[in-house]
């Protein structure tokens, strides 16, 4: 029903919009103006977390920003910034559009806040390393640096990369590659339909997939190859007849949030007894929908899960669940916010540029082990783990959204085998003295 | 082959049943009361809200009597309590005050259930595939032939209600000469406040059924709410038989459009003229039918509002 009305809501975002920015105007010409180099740095880092907290995505954008919340308490709670320096989130809606993330920057920018997280959509991802690299090439004492969690379009630690983007999720380079690596010994897998979001990371999916299972497994027959809306389909029934009808007994798909939700419970609904291999499983409100249907058929390739051996974040985990009531499972949130903090206090500056130096090539010990920040192309390098959906018991204990399902290891890829060549070649701003 | 048709085809019109139930109560309130309610959406997202509450307490069938029921209440009482005073004020403000209260309630809901999806689940009894429908080799979930079965019932119902019953022709009396209604002794404002209830239950009943054949998340109203006012505009402002039809319509399209791999490159090639990247328009002539698809049904509406501005069966001309 928006559709019916967006002129008013529109008219009433660009009055809030400009209210702000006026307002932040005014505040700047007031006070001095920030001077990064001399003044003692600020004891409040705000971090500007730009994700959809409206439309059909609310849900997981809510989720995830719990998961900041709950980062950032760790590290004010344990001065992992150290003494004094305490870190704030605060929230921008980019209603998962990159027009919307644009405007949203504009607001960020205005307010002077010089870090930026966001991860729920590769589109508002491109767009915005876009404008981080013009705006920080404009406007070198008002940098910003872009803290990347979730958007894992390879081309943004590849053919775009920048200095001031940092990737904590592994990219669909790196996924992909453990998920064929993982079918390549699965005879069973014979008919494989794609089905993924019409966006760039959509695409970049299809794509990779049906590159590494040409190389891998030759034999494998791509039955289909389809691209569908993003956040706007209802009913993915026609899409599970579609999948019937070509006789596909695996289906691969990065699809997140309601997109994979609706598509699981439209092939549980349809008797679809296809394999499902995915990037997102265990995002908030799909294990609901994936239920007891998908037991054992239900797979996930994801940096974490919370029955890994000897794992790191349990106590995390077990933290956030009860605190939340809510599943945990984007502990890139954490990973990036520890190694934030562990670089601010290295270089005793919470100016990017200097943190930014500081994080490339740092090494630290994560909620999923030993992680490394590639300097090269600033992606994360990060074990990965290929899961399929199982009831609770034995040493996969935790029940996951009460479902009586959880995750269970099917397969491990340690960090080295896990990590994918770049091509980046990364243009850096002089370094500072 | 014939097999994956006639799936598609059933789903298309399981999904046009389910928005023509929520068309039909939208569509019945603006003929009677000429008020288009943008919270009709928020209903039917109430309505699967208040059925997963009432399964998880009492099981699916308890739910699918009472959370009409409750719907019926709430939306009388919007109209007793809210809507009533605002008539006063005209048209606009009603609309504004639907609008506004289609916010509320998303947000309401929000703090209620949470953001995330509730795991309202499809009855155990109609979990599975239509058994005799396996026999040709077609699978078609048995929850959403009960999902055509409500909808039918109730399209008979509410024709039964309309036309046969005592109180269904004061409605249709009221809806074109309120004042002679009145005049006659009846109670108007009563029946506006019966319809509005009514038209409400009708959402919560969609939103009962559909609310778990889909996913039950606060975003669901804003997913339905536009494609609903396509099906009614489609249809015919206040035409139930029109709602049908552009229901039905909308529902197969969607269905059928959603997989079709058929693009114009395609028909020309068939037509004998060759189509290479080197042709004008190639990446507009490639783009498959499945890809313009969540445009179709808009595309739909603004060619009937074109072509034929009352819609298919609409009878009003202002």
């Amino acid at each position: 029903m928006n559709h019916l009305v967006p002129s008013w809501t529109r008219w009433l975002a660009v009055g809030a919009a400009a209210a702000l920015v006026a307002s932040s105007a005014l505040a700047q010409t007031k006070g001095t103006p920030a001077k990064a180099a001399a003044a003692p740095p600020p004891q409040t880092v705000k971090i500007a977390y730009i994700d959809p907290m409206s439309g059909p995505f609310a849900g997981v954008g809510a989720n995830l920003l719990k998961h900041f919340q709950f980062a950032v308490d760790a590290v004010n709670s344990q001065q992992l910034a150290g003494p004094g320096v305490k870190f704030e989130m605060a929230s921008f809606d980019n209603k998962a559009s990159p027009q919307e993330t644009l405007t949203v920057l504009k607001q960020v920018i205005d307010q002077g806040i010089r870090y930026v997280a966001q991860g729920q959509g590769s589109g508002a991802a491109l767009a915005l390393i876009d404008a981080i690299d013009k705006h920080n090439e404009r406007n070198p004492d008002q940098s910003i640096l872009f803290l990347n969690y979730a958007a894992v379009d390879p081309d943004l630690t590849n053919s775009k990369c920048s200095f001031w983007h940092f990737r904590f999720d592994a990219n669909t380079d790196m996924k992909m590659e453990a998920l064929t690596t993982f079918i390549k010994d699965r005879p069973e897998v014979k008919n494989v339909f794609l089905i993924n979001q019409n966006y760039s990371h959509g695409h970049q999916v299809s794509r990779v997939a049906k590159e590494q299972l040409a190389r891998k497994r030759p034999d494998v027959k791509i039955v289909g190859d389809d691209l569908h809306p993003l956040g706007q389909v209802r009913d993915f029934s026609p899409y599970i007849a579609k999948m019937r009808a070509a006789n596909a007994d695996t289906i691969i798909t990065g699809n997140w949030g309601p997109d994979l939700a609706l598509l699981v419970r439209a092939a549980r609904d349809a008797g679809l007894t296809a394999n499902f291999y995915t990037y997102y499983g265990g995002v908030i409100g799909t294990p609901t929908a994936i239920g007891p249907a998908g037991e054992n058929r239900m797979r996930m390739v994801a940096y974490w899960h919370p029955n890994i051996e000897n794992n790191p974040g349990e106590k995390q985990y077990l933290e956030f669940k009860k605190r939340f009531g809510e599943e945990f499972y984007g502990i890139s949130t954490y990973s990036g916010l520890t190694l934030l903090a562990d670089a601010i206090k290295r270089t005793k500056s919470t100016d990017p540029l200097r943190v930014a130096y500081a994080m490339e090539g740092a090494r630290f010990s994560g909620l999923n082990g030993e992680i490394e920040m590639r300097a090269s192309d600033h992606q994360l390098l990060q074990p990965l783990w290929l899961v399929s959906w199982t009831r609770v018991g034995g040493v996969n204990r935790h029940d996951i959204e009460k479902t009586g399902f959880t995750w269970k290891t099917e397969a491990a890829f340690p960090t080295y085998v896990a990590s994918q060549p770049t091509s980046c070649q990364m243009k850096r701003p002089a370094r500072p003295s | 082959m014939i097999e994956s048709t006639i799936s598609q085809m059933l789903y298309g019109v399981s999904y046009g049943l389910l928005l023509f139930m929520l068309a039909a109560g939208l569509t019945l309130i603006f003929s009677m009361m000429g008020v288009l309610n943008f919270a009709h959406a928020s209903f039917y997202m109430l309505g699967a809200y208040i059925a997963y509450q009432i399964s998880a307490w009492a099981g699916f069938w308890p739910a699918l009597v009472l959370a009409p029921l409750a719907l019926f209440a709430i939306g009388a009482l919007v109209e007793r309590w809210g809507l009533r005073r605002v008539h006063k004020w005209g048209h606009v403000p009603e609309l504004l005050f639907t609008f506004g209260l289609s916010y509320i309630i998303v947000e309401l809901v929000q703090v209620i259930w949470g953001r995330p999806a509730v795991p309202y689940r499809v009855p155990a009894e109609l979990d599975g595939p239509v058994d005799w429908l396996q026999r040709f080799d077609i699978t078609f979930p048995e929850y959403r032939m009960f999902m055509m079965a409500v909808a039918i019932a109730m399209l008979v119902a509410i024709w039964l209600l309309l036309t046969r019953t005592r109180i269904g022709l004061v409605i249709q009396a009221a809806l074109t000469h309120p004042q002679q209604v009145e005049a006659l002794g009846h109670n108007v404002p009563r029946v506006f406040m019966l319809v509005f209830g009514g038209g409400s239950a009708l959402a919560g009943l969609a939103g009962v059924v559909g609310g778990n054949a889909f996913v039950t998340e606060p975003a669901m109203a804003g997913t339905v709410g536009a494609i609903v006012f396509v099906v009614i505009v489609v249809g015919g402002m206040g035409s139930l038989a029109g709602a049908f039809i552009a229901a039905l319509l909308i529902g197969l399209l969607e269905s059928f459009g959603k997989v079709s791999d058929w693009s114009l490159a395609q028909m020309l090639s068939t037509l004998g003229m060759a189509v290479g990247p080197a042709t004008p328009g190639y990446e507009v002539l490639t783009l498959t039918l499945a890809q313009v698809a969540p445009v179709l049904p808009y595309l739909v509406l603004v060619l009937i509002l074109i072509v034929r501005p009352k819609g298919l069966l609409g009878t009003r001309e202002d």
